[in-house]
């Protein structure tokens, strides 16, 4: 169980980016943050990783407290971010160093077959495509176990296809291990298709504004009706937190538009 | 009716990858291109001071210029003016880089320190190392020492310019997937920072050579009684032009082929620059 417990966060220049975010999620659950620039979610994600340690509050995970990078907790970011002098294997293996070679070995090779990358295996990075090169940032991410993973708007460089494969691999691995998904996101249908929950938060200061469950069975149909509904319900969510009124079932909303900007 | 003639023509050129062979052949092909006008020019020089147009006596035609490399060869002094200007760009070159990694490296690796350090090299560097030269000379006498730390001062700048700037430059982005993975301080500098830096430094390493092949000439005109710097002098003095530019013919294949040391050297660690190359330039 992840715990977070009151999070705040002042920047030196007094920007208050985060105010008392509370928030329990089990072992194996799938979370989407989505909210306005300035909503607080990627300083959320980077305290629970324990990169940036929060003002106030605390993260706990199986009541270990967390205020610095953590065995247990991975992080994907917008950008793949692989080291462009090694092998993607070596990318993959980077966080295994302290296992022996031949084991080290074994998980790499299971990661990128189950990447689709095997072939790329000696490949340098400058050489992948973007989805590619996501692709195994996920497995570097993943092929150390981590009980939760955490994701900062991960797909979103990527075109709308290359992104709708992404999400559904996603999907397929995190159904290998289930670890805990916390995932930051700009984009409504992502936050749909992937999560058990949704934390729509508000701007200055970022802070919870509703939480919305997505009770629908995997694998989502992004076509069906129910689909839909809880996109709007998000979507609606998302327009009221930034203080647009829309009439209920007003399907036409502009926060998906005015995420993007 | 030229059209359907042309068409075919067209695609076979364009749509047709060039096969290895012809790429070979373009690799070597290429650089001869640039030899041409130097080799021309020297011909020419050549067979004008054969016609008899031009006496040849100050600028020595390519034949001369030759004889006089075979001759210090044969006499041994070739060799032993080389060995003493190589040695004497090795130890500079060794002492320099040492001195500017270590400064550069900590300069850039600490803000402090850069804060102490970095104004005064700074201001070291803007001024001209040939002007250091008295002053070496009164401390530490005219042979060898003040040769080597004169060399060495010159290598030092563009090393530690070269270290610090790598060092600051490398991205913030990279260093935190090493926190992510927890990387101890050593482990985060062999792991993240020397892969991340080593291009830069490679370049200037060869930046530093570079001048330290400069400096050399400078140390070994302040009274040397050998090497490569001492024949150009000695040539002035004795009105020799051929030994001159057969000296300036030498300083040239030595420069261009320690250059070209460090680079094979380092090729293997960068292999996947090349990569880049291969995509962005090849295509």
């Amino acid at each position: 169980m992840l715990v977070l417990n009151g999070l705040g966060k002042i920047y030196p220049n007094g920007v208050n980016a985060l105010e008392r975010f509370s928030a329990e999620i089990r072992l194996g659950e799938i979370v989407a943050i989505i909210g306005g620039s300035g909503c607080g979610k990627s300083t959320l994600l980077r305290a629970i990783a324990g990169l940036d340690r929060a003002t106030s509050g605390t993260v706990t995970l199986d009541d270990i407290k967390i205020s610095a990078p953590h065995a247990k907790i991975g992080i994907i970011f917008q950008e793949p971010r692989l080291l462009p002098w090694l092998s993607v294997a070596e990318n993959i293996g980077f966080g295994l160093s302290d296992l022996p070679a031949d084991i080290r070995r074994q998980k790499v090779a299971g990661a990128l077959a189950r990447v689709g990358l095997a072939d790329k295996a000696d490949a340098w990075p400058r050489e992948l495509s973007g989805g590619q090169a996501q692709r195994v940032a996920i497995a570097r991410a993943l092929v150390p176990q981590p009980e939760v993973l955490l994701l900062d708007e991960p797909f979103s460089a990527l075109d709308a296809f290359t992104r709708r494969d992404l999400q559904d691999h996603l999907l397929d691995l995190w159904a290998d291990t289930r670890p805990t998904l916390v995932l930051v996101t700009h984009d409504v249908d992502e936050a749909v298709v992937l999560a058990d929950r949704v934390f729509v938060m508000r701007p200055r200061p970022g802070r919870l504004f509703e939480e919305i469950k997505v009770n629908l069975a995997r694998p989502r149909d992004r076509n069906s009706p129910m689909f839909d509904s809880f996109k709007r319900r998000v979507l609606t969510a998302l327009d009221r937190s930034l203080d647009r009124n829309v009439p209920d079932g007003d399907s036409k909303s502009t926060a998906g538009e005015a995420m993007w900007w | 009716m030229a059209m359907t003639v042309e068409l075919p023509a067209l695609e076979t050129t364009d749509g047709t990858i060039a096969p290895p062979a012809s790429r070979r052949l373009r690799r070597w092909t290429q650089p001869a291109i640039g030899l041409l006008l130097p080799l021309g020019l020297a011909l020419a020089w050549e067979v004008t001071v054969w016609l008899g147009f031009s006496n040849g006596r100050l600028v020595p035609p390519p034949t001369k210029i030759f004889a006089a490399i075979v001759e210090l060869a044969r006499s041994g002094e070739l060799a032993r003016h080389i060995m003493t200007t190589l040695s004497r760009v090795a130890a500079g070159f060794g002492l320099g880089v040492l001195a500017g990694t270590v400064l550069g490296a900590i300069s850039g690796y600490w803000t402090l320190a850069r804060r102490l350090l970095d104004p005064t090299v700074q201001a070291l560097r803007a001024i001209p190392s040939i002007a250091w030269v008295p002053l070496f000379i009164l401390w530490l006498g005219i042979f060898e020492t003040s040769k080597i730390v004169l060399i060495a001062v010159g290598v030092f700048f563009p090393v530690y310019l070269g270290v610090m700037g790598a060092i600051l430059s490398v991205d913030r982005k990279i260093v935190e997937v090493g926190r992510t993975f927890r990387l101890s301080g050593p482990a985060m500098i062999r792991r993240i920072l020397l892969p991340a830096v080593l291009p830069a430094y490679v370049v200037a390493l060869r930046v530093g050579l570079g001048l330290g092949w400069m400096f050399v000439v400078a140390a070994e005109f302040m009274g040397a009684s050998e090497g490569l710097g001492y024949l150009l002098i000695d040539g002035q003095q004795l009105g020799k032009p051929a030994q001159i530019v057969a000296a300036i013919v030498i300083f040239a294949i030595l420069g261009k082929t320690t250059d070209w040391l460090i680079e094979i050297g380092s090729a293997p660690l960068l292999r996947w620059q090349d990569a880049f190359g291969r995509h962005s330039g090849g295509a």
